[in-house]
């Protein structure tokens, strides 16, 4: 049994097949790599899973326990965060408030108001948040408005925020997207270090093939909808409805 | 000290002070002068709405200016608290503690029901929402429905509500002042101090209007640096990432709404303390407008844009709509006779009953020119001086809005 279990998942948008008798299963302490052609239903796969989009017929089981019909802030504290394809990040906010939240957030849950504490005298949130900052190597830019920083930047601030959150499953799409080469490779390692420090579970889609077979146990190929395969790396690789699909595509 | 940074405690400190002393500092032409009768300001009717806007105003700035839901019928919670304040000295007496407490409670209590049902919505659906629920209301006040529908007086109608000698008032005794009072201290009491061509007068109602005031500052500091606050800052920069951080918007949405309703109430309440009488036209949706636009006026989500944005609208209003065309003419008096009377002409449409006019022009050219209100007009001269000041001074460090 894996942490995450999808069972038949369809999802149509009118006429449109988004999802079509998805099944995956993501092992505890793996890192899960969904690939897929654009418009292949990888996202939409993902907003299933957090509560955004309630599926038309299937089952997703995380750690036991159906999460269908869960609203996001409820799947959230189940444990699974999501870094979006463009990143979501609190952009009027100092780098700082942003990683603060949900340190806030995780402490205080849904219904602690905490209205006349100063938060700048949180000791230990802020800690908190400086120890994460530190990890992802932005410390120094604690004070900057977050609209002001690089794409990249952006996004390692939104791993940051959903690492703070300790969550047990990490949703991650397309996470260097965007980012320049060193950062690609920074992110690869952060994300290594992620694993073996954290243990956290991890489901990502990429499309750099260079990150997915640095990172992925398992893969999973979907086009149009429909899981092609799922297998290791190496064998997904040689895998020729994988090349025809996909690969031979992206090596054009 | 006091539970606020260096910053906050400076600025706490500064309208503290502006706020105890303005019926010197708003008086600053001899009373009898012609610039004294038209631009003098510390006389207790006009102050009072200073500060009691100014509650108003701040209230609506921890909803709007944190959450970003623009409540366009927040009157609703004004009007309610002074009909609960008058309604207090009708069945209790003329003392003010009992009606200042119902007002804030029954604004708490219509903001919970208001606030849940609105918030289901966001952006302008909400803002329509809460005008709508404003407007019904108002309606209800208007017409009297509730006390129809039971054959009793609950807002009076158009007359409005108002205290008679036949009222109740159980708990007045025969010494007791037939004004509204705290334990006897008179609200239209007042002491005035002459010097020279100046009498400065301080009234009771004004200064418990202004603590009132100071004390609703210092809380709406406190909530703006709270975990709370920063929270429905985020809230207001981001849902869809509010959403995926595992904390439940709903509940923080609706303290956000019914603290400021609550605020609402307050300020109801006190008008009807200064004043024992109320109407439905408190709930009007011209006077829900007036609220966005003194907010958005002053500076919209800062500290102190709002109490500077309800002072300003009070301000001009009360100049603007005194000044008629025979002051006029005495001011341009030094000039030729045919440039007089045009420049009279020109002017006449935006004084006295045209004072919308003047608000409508002054309210485009803030939003044009200063986005950020006042705040930002106070941030730009000050970054002016320091330039000036010290030309080596590089840093461009803007510091974020307070
Ligand atoms: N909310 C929606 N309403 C209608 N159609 C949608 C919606 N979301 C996605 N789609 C469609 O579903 C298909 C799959 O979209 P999805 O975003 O999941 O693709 P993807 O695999 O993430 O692609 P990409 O690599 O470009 O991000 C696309 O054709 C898209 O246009
Ligand atoms: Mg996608």
């Amino acid at each position: 049994m894996g942490i995450l279990e999808v069972k038949g998942i369809n999802k149509r948008f009118g006429g449109l097949q988004a999802l079509g008798d998805v099944n995956l299963s993501v092992q505890e302490n793996t890192v899960h790599a969904i690939i897929g052609p654009n418009g292949a239903g990888k996202s939409t796969l993902l907003n299933v899973l957090v509560g955004k989009l309630i599926p038309d017929s299937g089952s997703v089981m995380f750690d036991g326990k159906s999460v269908l019909g869960l609203k996001p802030f409820e799947i959230t504290q189940m444990g699974i965060s999501r870094v979006f394809q463009t990143p979501e990040i609190f952009i009027n906010l100092t780098v700082m408030e942003n990683v603060l939240i949900p340190c806030f957030a995780k402490r205080d849950g849904a219904y602690r108001l905490h209205a006349l504490e100063s938060f700048a005298s949180e000791k230990d949130m802020i800690e908190q948040a400086e120890k994460m900052l530190e990890e992802v190597n932005m410390l120094d830019k604690r004070h900057m408005i977050a609209s002001s920083m690089s794409r990249g930047d952006k996004r390692r601030l939104e791993m940051a925020m959903c690492l703070v959150q300790e969550p047990r499953l990490l949703l991650l799409d397309e996470p260097t997207a965007g980012m320049a080469r060193a950062d690609t490779e920074n992110t690869i390692q952060l994300l290594k270090d992620i694993r073996t420090q954290r243990g956290i579970t991890m489901a990502i889609i990429e499309h750099d093939m260079n990150v997915v077979f640095s990172l992925a146990d398992r893969i999973t190929v979907l086009a149009q909808g429909m899981p092609l395969v799922e297998d290791t790396p190496d064998k997904i690789k040689n895998h020729p409805k994988v090349r025809e699909a996909y690969l031979g595509e992206a090596q054009v | 000290m006091l539970g606020l940074n260096s910053h906050d405690l400076k600025m706490f400190i500064v309208i503290a002070i502006l706020t105890l002393a303005a019926p010197i500092l708003l008086n600053p032409f001899p009373d009898a002068s012609a610039l004294g009768e038209s631009f003098n300001a510390g006389y207790p009717a006009l102050m009072q709405r200073f500060v009691i806007f100014g509650i108003l105003v701040i209230g609506f700035n921890l909803l709007f200016g944190l959450t970003g839901y623009l409540s366009f019928g927040h009157a609703a919670f004004l009007g309610i608290g002074s009909y609960a304040a008058v309604w207090m000295f009708k069945l209790l007496s003329y003392n003010i503690v009992p009606a200042i407490l119902l007002s804030v409670i029954v604004a708490g209590l219509v903001s919970v029901v208001i606030g849940y049902v609105s918030l289901r919505r966001s952006g302008i659906y909400f803002s329509i929402l809460t005008l709508a629920f404003a407007q019904m209301m108002y309606a209800i006040a208007y017409s009297d429905l509730l006390g129809r529908m039971f054959g009793i007086t609950v807002t009076n109608g158009e007359t409005g509500l108002q205290v008679y000698n036949d009222d109740p008032q159980i708990l007045m005794s025969a010494g007791d002042p037939t004004v509204p009072h705290l334990f006897g201290i008179t609200m239209n009491g007042s002491s005035t101090w002459n010097v020279g061509g100046w009498s400065f007068i301080f009234q009771n109602g004004y200064y418990l209007s202004a603590i009132f005031m100071i004390a609703a500052f210092y809380l709406s500091i406190r909530i703006f640096r709270s975990p709370f606050g920063l929270m429905l800052r985020a809230i207001k920069s981001n849902q869809t990432r509010m959403h995926y951080t595992g904390l439940n918007t709903k509940p923080y949405m609706l303290a956000a709404f019914v603290i400021s309703g609550m605020y609402a109430g307050l300020a109801g309440g006190l008008l009807s303390a200064m004043d024992p009488l109320t109407g439905a036209e408190r709930m009007f949706w011209t006077a829900s407008g007036e609220i966005v636009v003194m907010s958005i006026l002053g500076g919209v989500g800062t500290l102190i844009g709002p109490v500077l944005g309800a002072g300003l609208i009070k301000y001009l209003e009360n100049i603007v709509s005194k000044i008629n065309d025979g002051i006029l003419h005495n001011w341009f008096a030094f000039m030729p006779d045919w440039l007089d009377n045009l420049l009279v002409t020109i002017i006449h449409p935006f004084i006295g009953k045209g004072w919308h006019l003047t608000l409508g022009l002054l309210f485009m050219a803030v939003v044009i020119f200063l986005p950020g209100g006042l705040v930002e007009g106070g941030q730009r001269i000050g970054r002016l001086f320091r330039r000036k000041k010290s030309t080596d001074a590089a840093n461009g460090a803007t510091k974020p809005a307070e």
